[in-house]
Parts: C-alpha cells; structure tokens; sequence
C-alpha cells in the first residue's frame, strides 16, 4: 500500500518565524537610520538657514586665549584644537589621581570598617555616612571656598622648610632641573626593575620547591632605591632643584598646585572613597568566615589572611562595582567648570564653544571624548576581572 | 548646568526646525510675551532687586520692545544667562532677544549666526585692582593673576593686551561675574578684568569699594548692545528701531514726561516720532503710536541712562562716550522718516 509521502506544508513567507525576526530587524534598523538622517539633515538645514558656520575647521585657528594649567606648550597663538588636547590632558590628570587616591583611601576605609577596633570601625564609618550623603558638588565649593579661600596672602605664606610654600594661589613645591648624565640614574632604576621581576620570580620557584620562604620586599625596596641612589652618587649628582621665589605679585619657579586642582581632586577622591570603601567591605563580608578560620588554622598570622586568602576572594565581588566608581569618578571631573578648573567640560565645551559658536561641534566632540574614556576604563577592568574571576572546574 | 546645555543642544537640534522666517515675531505674538536673556546679576545693566523685578538699562530695552510690540512694558520673560550660555541660548530659540552687555563683534555677526541691533552703550576694557597692591597702571601688571569671565570677548583682549605688552599672567576663568569678584575679595586673583561699566558695577557689590580702584588703561572697544537671531528681518527692525527711537527721542526732546504734550509740537520729526503725522509706525506692522508708547512707558536714551547707571544710579557713570552725537558722544540715531 502505498501511502502519499509527508511532505511538510511549506509556510507562506510572512508565517516563517525567521524571515519575520529578520525583517523586524531590517525594520527597526531602517527606521533608525532615518531617523538620524532627518536630524542630521535638519539640523544642517537650519545651520545653513540661521547662517551659523558648520563643520570642523574651526579646530585649527588660533584660540586667542590663556588657560592656567596647560600639561602641554600652550600659547594664546595656538588653535582651538589644541585647547581640546590641553583640556583633555588636563581632565585625564585629575581624573587619573583621581581614582589612585580615591582607591587607596577606600580600601584602607573598607577594611577599617571592619576593624574590630570600635573606635577605628566608628570612625570609617562617620567617614562613608557623612562623604557619601553630601552632594559632590558642595563638596566641591565647601574644599575651594571655605578651606582653600582660608589660605594667606603670597607674601604672607606657609613656608614648608625654605622648599615649598603654600599661600591662596595654591601650593608652591620646587621642580626637579635634570642636569646631564640623569639618563644614568633612570637606566638604573629600569635595571632594578627588571632584577625585582627575577627576584620575584626566583623565590616564587623556590617557595613552591623547597617551602622556604624569601624576604621579597625588604630586598625588591632596596634594590629599586639603593641601585639609582648608587648611581645618582657616582654620577655626581645630576639634579638640581629649583625653588619657587616670591618675585612681583606672586612665586615663580617651581611646580604649582593651582588650588582649583587640589580642591577638585579631594573632593572627588574624598566622596569616592567612602562609596568604594562600602564595596570593599560587602566584598570582604562576602567571603564566608570558615576561609578565616581554616587560614588562621593553617599558622596563617591575620595580615596574611587577608592578603593571601581574603581580598583575592573579595576581589571578585568588588571590581565590578568598582568600575562604576572609576567611570562616576571621571563623569563628575565635569563639575571642576563650576570652580574655573580648565577641564574638557570647561575649556572646551565652555570656552571654545562660546568664542566660535559652534555648539553642535563642540558638545559632539566632548561627549564622544567621554564616551571613549568610559569605554576603555571598563575594557581595562574587565580585562582585570577576568583574570581575577573564578575558574570554575 | 549641563543639563541645561544639553537641553539647548536639543532644541537646537530639533525645535529650530519649525521656526521659518518671520517665524520669531509670529512666536512672540502668539505667547503674549517676550522672552528677553538678561544677565545674571550687574547692577545697571540687569539687576533684580529683592522683589525679583529686573532693573536696568539693558532689561529697559527690553521693556521697550515689550512697549512696541505689545504696548504694555511688562509682557516679558526674564531669563538671566551667564556669559557662556547666552550665545546659545539665542542660537536655539530659547530666547526672542539677547540684551545682556553683549559686544558687538565680527565672529559674532557672521559665524556664529547673530545680527546686532545697535549700541546700548559704548564701553572699554579696564581693570580693576586692590589700593593696597599699589599698582597704578596697568603697565605695572606683569606676573599678575587675573579674573575674569570664561566665554567673552574679555578673556581674549586680555591675552591680546599681555602679549603685545610682552607680559605674563595668570589667567583664572569663572563663569559667574560673581565668583570672579569674590575670588577678587578673597586675594585669590590680584586684578579683575572686564568692560569698565562692569567693574564699576562689581565694586559697588564688594564689601570694601573704596579699597578697590579701576585702572587709567582701557584696552579695547566694547560696543554692547541687542541681539537677534539671522533670519528674522521684521522682529530685527522692532528690535533696531526701540534703540533708535529712545535716542531720537532724547535729541528732539521728547520724555516719558512730556509725550503727551509734546504730540501737539509743530515740529515735523516730532509729529512723525510720536505717530501723530503719516504711518511710519505702522510700517512696521505695529499700532502706528508705538514709538509714542514706548518713550511714555521706558523713557528716552538719557531717561534710562541717567535712571540706571548715570547720576540717579549708585553707579553715578558719566555720559562721556554715550552722550548724544550733538553732545560730542558717539550716540547717533537714523531719523524717522
């Protein structure tokens, strides 16, 4: 008996699952993009109506302007690109220092409060409640108005030992002058630093075979100090230190912490700190308490506890969050306009804007800028995340 | 404050869309009122006192636009603007009218898409130091830190000034005229630079005026006046015209006293200002008396000038450049013909 083969019913087009996501899709992205053209072309018509001036040739005529701190040359004859390049260093310093400090402070804060210490886990925990609850932006005015404005006149100012003086403009240190035959002395510091990597390396080997155990860091110390001071010595001295002097309206010479920096920077590391200090100590409460007491059993002293057994674990719960407080930490580096600190946000999406007009521009510019700055801090911690993440057997 | 910029860029981005030629005063009169950026806080030019009424003579060219279009001074919006945000706020639409101690300046009229009306006021750079400095000239300012205000034509004159002084300095940027003359106060700048209108208006606000002195030196011309966007010729001409009509009305003789009597002069330029002969008014599009209603409601040129920065004013600035044409000032008005 021959029965009709079963053949399956074809489905009409529009009834196949997947030719419809695929043409969902298609929709979707059609409409997108003509969406972004109508607002491109929109807005350039009514540039072109309103006879503003479009595109990017204003980045290189000349600026016109100072600015206080500029990390690179910097004159008013140089172009508006340049400023960008200068704000943006500028924004990359404060924001770098930013998150070294804020990280350091957090975590000694972080494991404070846990301390068994009452008064030192009390103390952390002022710390978090009270940073942490006040607004970044008054934080901000409270370091440059109250604190800094608080500073004596030029003449009048705090001499730190004939070296450093700090006064109302900000903090006068004196800048090292190399002098030939410097290149010696950072040769020898590179050749320290490769001998600490074989050092470390060498007793690692050797801890695993033999179960002895070698003083890492008191030798890895002398050798990264001992080997340039040597070389410094023989090469008769090759650094000369000028001293900041007090000449007509104020000190010239020497390095100069401007105080709009240094009030950005402790606002920002201050109010940072305390949120990363409540990510160290969920991640250390994270890790179940039997680590400690299987490590403090093995003959591990508290220290290492913490520093072979604990923060690794910890480490896996707090970079995460840790992240985001690196990316808040350089969004609010913005709020320096609000104190005159030349950042990206005020130099070039303020000052320039403003003298060329061309808003569009520069806001496009700047939010790209961040947008990149985000992007790789999360690329370089996830990398890191990775490698601390669990390798699951 | 980058909320309110990104808010601007948006509108940039889309609003401008709808806006057509003649599309402003067609705005304008449909809302009922006028949205004038005024600045943030300068005694003279644009000042609200504890009621919150704005004052000065840039806020009375406004009023009288108001008067003109409306015929009732008070059918405004205030929006006080720092130095950086006014540019774009007139760009996008978010106000009608600019009137905030703007110079007049090339980039400005061409790039950046702005026609200027007039000269509210013919002004100059200057400086203003502490007595105890003992600095007496501007020449003597080489290594001084400075004040002054991020986004305006100042902060350019002062690099140009220093430069071909072969000088240097330290430039300190706020954006508030405010934070500036604090940071003056507190030492953390020796010298505040601005138009010199400005600096006096800023020393009256310091705790100590007299230890504070302005210098000889003016560096540059600073004619301040209206803005408007490009684009929009019928509201530009309502804007230019209020200003010229004020000073018209100062050289004939005409007050916010006196109008009222005066629309029976003989005099033909007379008749013609106030609407009492021919249509000159309505040429405009306007009520035919409307340079009559303006001058009744704000005053002429030397009414504002006096009532707000002149001898009626704690300011007491002299007319020196701003007096009339006829007055050996720089103020000159087209005729109304």
């Amino acid at each position: 008996m021959n029965e009709p083969a079963l053949t399956p019913v074809k489905p009409p087009l529009w009834n196949n699952p997947q030719t419809r996501a695929i043409a969902f899709q298609v929709i979707a992205l059609i409409a997108t993009v003509a969406v972004g053209l109508y607002i491109f072309d929109n807005t350039q018509n009514n540039l072109r109506r309103l006879g503003i001036a479009s595109g990017f040739g204003f980045l290189s005529s000349p600026s016109g302007f100072d600015i206080i701190q500029t990390l690179i040359p910097y004159s008013p004859t140089s172009s508006y690109g340049r400023v960008f390049w200068v704000a943006l260093l500028n924004t990359l310093l404060v924001s770098v220092l930013g998150i070294v400090l804020a990280t350091l402070l957090g975590f000694v804060i972080g494991i404070a409060r846990l301390s068994k210490n009452w008064l030192i886990s009390r103390l952390a925990l002022v710390y978090i409640e009270t940073f942490r609850n006040i607004p970044l932006l008054l934080q901000i005015f409270f370091w440059y108005f109250a604190v800094l404005r608080a500073m004596p006149a030029p003449r009048q100012s705090l001499n730190l030992g004939d070296a450093a003086f700090l006064n109302i403009r900000g903090l006068y240190l004196p800048s090292p002058q190399f002098q030939p035959g410097f290149g010696w002395v950072l040769a020898a510091f590179a050749v320290a630093v490769g001998l600490v990597w074989h050092l470390k390396r060498w007793a690692h080997r050797r801890q695993m075979a033999t179960g002895q155990q070698f003083p890492t860091l008191w030798v890895s110390l002398a050798l990264l100090v001992g080997l340039p001071l040597l070389i410094y010595w023989l090469a008769g001295s090759p650094l000369a230190w000028q001293i900041p002097e007090l000449q007509g309206f104020n000190f010239r010479g020497g390095w100069v912490v401007i105080p709009e920096m240094a009030s950005l920077l402790l606002a920002l590391s201050i109010y940072t700190a305390a949120f990363i200090a409540e990510i160290v100590r969920a991640g250390i409460q994270s890790v179940s308490h039997g680590q400690t007491e299987a490590s403090l059993s093995l003959g591990l002293h508290s220290g290492q506890t913490l520093r072979l057994v604990i923060l690794p674990q910890a480490l896996r719960v707090i970079i995460p969050p840790l992240t985001n407080q690196y990316l808040n930490l350089t969004k609010n580096s913005s709020l320096a306009a609000a104190i005159g600190y030349p950042d990206l946000v005020s130099s070039f999406a303020g000052t320039v804007l403003n003298q060329t007009g061309q808003a569009i521009e520069c806001i496009a510019i700047t939010m790209a800028v961040y947008l990149t700055i985000s992007l790789l801090i999360s690329l370089l911690m996830n990398t890191y995340n990775r490698r601390v993440a669990l390798v699951e057997r | 404050m980058n909320g309110s910029k990104t808010l601007t860029l948006a509108s940039l981005l889309l609003a401008a869309g709808i806006a057509h030629a003649g599309a402003t005063l067609d705005a304008i009169k449909k809302n009922g009122f006028i949205k004038c950026g005024v600045s943030d806080g300068l005694p003279g030019f644009s000042f609200a006192d504890e009621k919150g009424n704005y004052n000065g003579i840039d806020v009375d060219i406004c009023r009288g636009v108001a008067a003109a279009v409306f015929g009732d001074s008070t059918k405004l919006k205030f929006t006080p603007l720092t130095a950086k945000e006014r540019l774009t706020a007139l760009q996008s639409g978010e106000i009608d009218v600019l009137s905030r101690n703007t110079t007049w300046t090339s980039s400005r009229d061409s790039a950046q898409g702005m026609n200027f009306t007039g000269v509210t006021y013919y002004d100059g750079q200057g400086f203003l130091v502490n007595k105890k400095l003992g600095v007496a000239s501007a020449k003597n300012l080489d290594g001084a830190t400075v004040c002054v205000q991020a986004g305006t034509t100042t902060e350019l004159n002062l690099s140009d000034y220093f430069r071909s002084s072969k000088m240097k300095f330290t430039p300190i940027t706020y954006d508030k005229s405010d934070e500036s003359a604090k940071s003056l106060e507190a030492g953390r700048c020796d010298v505040l630079t601005s138009d010199q209108s400005q600096l006096y208006a800023q020393r009256i606000k310091l705790a100590k005026p007299d230890d504070y002195v302005v210098l000889p030196e003016v560096i540059s011309k600073e004619p301040l006046g209206p803005v408007v966007r490009h684009g929009d010729d019928d509201w530009f001409d309502i804007v230019k015209w209020t200003l010229y009509v004020m000073v018209n009305a100062e050289e004939l003789g005409v007050n916010s006293k006196n109008v009222e009597e005066m629309k029976k002069s003989a005099n033909p330029d007379v008749k013609r200002l106030l609407g009492v002969e021919g249509d000159k008014g309505k040429d405009f599009g306007l009520a035919n008396d409307w340079m009559a209603t303006v001058i009744k409601q704000v005053g002429n040129y030397g009414e504002i000038f006096e009532r707000n920065v002149g001898k009626g004013s704690p300011l007491k600035i002299e007319r020196g450049l701003n007096a009339l044409w006829n007055q050996g000032g720089l103020q000159y008005a087209p005729p109304v013909r």
